[in-house]
């Protein structure tokens, strides 16, 4: 099994995937050629996925693995220095009370906030992801979008979530969506892009598998669905559609690339249907943090909370767990 | 490779239902003439496919019965049944839809005890769709004039029904739902190895105060069976079963002038071509042979695939195939249970070897199969031709055979290249294609981008070897009504 990767687009991939890209009638080509999505099968398919029944054991591994998923979002204009060093305490110790639980995989704020969670997370190896490319719209010149990304690295963002510009997608300029991803990755440096697809203006599952693997050509270490802005965010078959984008892509290249659903993930009943979908759809090597990922604010409280179930046998309540 | 499977971090843990809601009783008793009666047959004890294990006792009929219940059922058609207004008749059978759907847990856990099969399929799929049948065809009983069949149609009098093991319930409600909305009284016969939903159904009609010999259940094996069939006293038979006992039925009511639908079995294709959405077929494959252990008559047993994407859709199948869980049927998270018993695991058997035999290339999952009970684990053979034994004959059992096609022309020769005809898949996403196929498929049911979907209102029935006669819909009125 090959190494998670961050990989590089062009090199080492198979000729048709390169060629794939060499110019804009060849990109439309690819990504029109790619298999149709059927709605009513892919919808049926991930609601049945959703009544697996996950007791015991199984379900409190679950749970330490969804909290180590989870990028810990505050995501809001009114968002402050204080607000984000609460989210970081938070971050270090989901439960006080309980130091074995285990640690979320980052704290994912602004750009101008990265700086602040960078410090109060210092030591702690929770990495800082900063969302950048004027998220959430994504309606700005590219210099603004590569000094956005730059400023986030170089506050100390380990990841950047960047959104693509849909307004490019929906009207065929395929290239130029590739493209920007391409500079937006290079601006990065050594940090993890994970591209936002926003699903909820692409509408169709087939523009989701398009988009899905033109970020993947264009060098994304994950595709995320949603900026949490826009109705509907995650959803499991648009998960569903993507992590078999992620799993052909591996079957294609050798490269383990990750998926993040964010907004409306709220509850552990919802995360655990996610993680069957992972577990089923692309396979037990991305039940990690290091390939799947929830964006989310209120369901690490959640899972905090069924974790303690879980292990005294007894529902606690929401007043035992810190509210950030 | 990249569809081996990896060490894996995640085993779900045991989910079982409890076996005790299923209220086993150590013994069963036939049901003739409104009451629970021992009968005169030498009795059978049904076991649990998945353990072997005895779970009851189940008296059985004799000639004698036989004679009792067509006795039973004359009686109550004449005096009670025919005479009453569609509207009461419809009461009952809503009411019996009701006590279906409010005991769907027990005859859930009941079903997958007695038939092996997953207790996701019969909580989510038999019991609900059961209980639709008799809900969509208590709606008929006072609208019957205005079915299309003449201005007053009649009923047909007395119906003796014969179901298979496959879908013990819900057959048993195809049957006599429509049976009894049309004015007929019943007497049915469940299959050997599965009678004990069909007679908590008993139970639930004598709790609905269904009048005393509308309906009438005697378990048995195929000789009380023909017995029935042979019965100078009825005026209808409808049975669902192998080919081979349908042409002993038709035989035996040859001449005699009593009605008779049959629905047999089949070998359906399942047609992929190279633009179909390749992710959502793969799942339709799945479904369509494997869904309760490919013991359905319309599975998808033969996939034709066009050449151009047959490696690819092969390789996904196999992925998705190796995810199957099998295993214990209560546990809620089984996809693949039980074979319904020792016979028709042998029969699997049989058919697979000769599958070997012929050069076909079999392919099984690498799913655990546990030591006790009749499982047989996932199978696809590729390379399979036209002129091989699993291509044209029913094995009714976990295992595709996969064959290719280069047009669309020769995927309709070889889709109608059987002498069955009950149903047909297409993966395209092209409409036009889609028209063009089914004008083509002798098929008695068309699925397009989709398989194995089931309603009440939807007409069932075959072509050729598979049968005739419709179930479900307003042509299956006609199979229980005099115009």
């Amino acid at each position: 099994m090959a190494a998670p990767s961050t990989a590089r687009s062009g090199a080492g991939l198979p000729a048709e995937l390169t060629e794939a890209t060499r110019d804009d009638t060849a990109l439309r080509r690819f990504l029109h050629g790619l298999p149709g999505v059927d709605q009513v099968g892919v919808e049926q398919r991930a609601s049945g996925l959703g009544t697996r029944s996950i007791k015991k054991a199984a379900k409190l591994w679950a749970i330490d693995t969804a909290i180590n998923m989870v990028d810990l979002t505050t995501l809001e204009g009114a968002d402050t220095e204080g607000k984000v060093r609460a989210l970081c305490a938070k971050a270090r110790r989901p439960d006080p009370e309980r130091p074995d639980t285990p640690q979320v995989a980052t704290v994912c704020v602004y750009p101008d906030l990265a700086e602040v969670a960078v410090d109060a997370l210092a030591g702690s190896g929770i990495g800082v992801a900063s969302v950048a490319t004027a998220f959430p719209a994504g309606r700005a010149n590219r210099a603004v979008k590569l000094a956005d990304t730059e400023l986030a690295v170089s506050a100390g963002a380990s990841e950047v979530d960047m959104v693509i510009d849909r307004g490019a997608f929906l009207t065929g300029q395929y290239m130029r969506v590739f493209e920007e991803i391409q500079a937006v990755k290079a601006a990065c440096g050594s940090a993890h892009l994970k591209v936002i697809l926003e699903t909820g203006e692409l509408a169709t599952y087939d523009n989701v598998r398009r988009a899905s693997w033109l970020a993947l050509l264009a060098g994304g270490d994950f595709i995320k669905t949603s900026t949490g802005k826009v109705s509907p965010a995650a959803t499991l078959p648009v998960t569903h559609v993507m992590l078999q984008a992620v799993r052909d892509w591996y079957t294609a290249t050798g490269e383990l690339r990750g998926v993040k659903p964010a907004g409306g993930i709220r509850v552990t009943k919802d995360a655990i249907r996610y993680l069957v979908t992972v577990h089923e759809v692309a396979g037990p090597q991305w039940l990690t943090g290091e390939l799947f990922r929830f964006g989310a604010s209120s369901l690490l409280n959640d899972l905090v909370l069924q974790r303690r179930t879980q292990l005294d046998g007894y529902y606690s309540g929401p007043d035992y767990v810190t509210v950030d | 490779m990249s569809s081996s499977p990896t060490e894996n971090p995640w085993e779900y843990a045991p989910a079982p239902e409890s076996r005790d809601i299923a209220n086993l009783k150590p013994s069963y008793r036939m049901f003739v003439d409104g009451e629970f009666v021992e009968g005169n047959g030498a009795g059978l004890k049904t076991i649990n496919p998945a353990t072997e294990e005895v779970l009851a006792e189940v008296s059985t009929a004799d000639s004698s019965d036989v004679d009792t219940a067509v006795r039973a059922a004359r009686r109550a058609q004449e005096k009670v049944w025919r005479k009453m207004p569609g509207t009461e008749r419809a009461k009952y059978i809503f009411r019996i839809a009701r006590m279906i759907a409010e005991r769907s847990r027990e005859l859930a856990v009941l079903e997958s005890l007695d038939n092996g099969k997953p207790i996701k399929e019969s909580r989510d799929s038999d019991i609900p769709t059961a209980a639709a049948h008799f809900f969509y065809h208590a709606g008929w009983a006072d609208k019957l004039d205005y079915a299309g069949l003449g201005p007053d149609p009649r009923p047909l009098g007395v119906a003796g029904q014969i179901i298979p093991w496959n879908f013990p319930l819900l057959m048993a409600a195809w049957k006599i739902a429509p049976a009894l909305a049309c004015g007929n009284t019943v007497v049915l016969k469940p299959a050997e190895t599965t009678p004990l939903t069909a007679l908590v159904l008993a139970e639930i009609c004598q709790q609905a105060e269904l009048p005393p010999g509308v309906l009438n259940i005697l378990p048995g094996d195929g000789t009380v069976g023909s017995e029935l069939v042979a019965h100078g006293g009825l005026d209808k038979v409808a049975f669902t079963g192998s080919t081979e006992v349908g042409k002993l039925i038709q035989r035996t009511l040859a001449g005699t002038g009593r009605r008779l639908t049959l629905e047999l079995g089949g070998k359906a294709a399942n047609v992929v071509f190279d633009d179909a959405p390749i992710d959502q077929a793969v799942e339709g494959i799945v479904n369509g042979i494997f869904f309760n252990q490919g013991h359905v008559c319309c599975a998808g047993s033969r996939l034709l695939v066009q050449e151009s994407v047959a490696e690819e859709v092969l390789h996904k199948l196999r992925a998705r195939i190796a995810t199957l869980r099998l295993g214990d049927p209560l546990d809620k998270n089984t996809d693949i249970g039980a074979i319904n018993s020792a016979e028709q695991l042998a029969k699997i058997r049989e058919l697979t070897a000769a599958g070997d035999t012929e050069g076909a290339s079999r392919w099984t999952s690498p799913c655990p199969l546990p030591d006790k009970g009749f499982f047989f684990a996932p199978t696809v053979f590729a390379d399979v031709q036209q002129s091989m034994r699993i291509a044209r004959e029913e094995i009714f059992g976990p295992v595709l055979s996969v064959l290719t096609f280069r047009t669309p022309d020769e995927a309709v020769t070889k889709a109608n290249n059987t002498p069955y005809g009950l149903s047909a898949g297409i993966w395209t996403d092209k409409g036009s294609r889609i028209l063009w196929l089914a004008n083509r498929m002798r098929a008695g049911v068309v699925w397009a981008n989709t398989f194995n979907r089931f309603d009440p209102t939807a007409p069932f029935g075959g072509y050729q070897e598979s049968g005739f006669g419709r179930e479900g819909g307003r042509a299956g009125l006609e199979a229980y009504l005099d115009d």
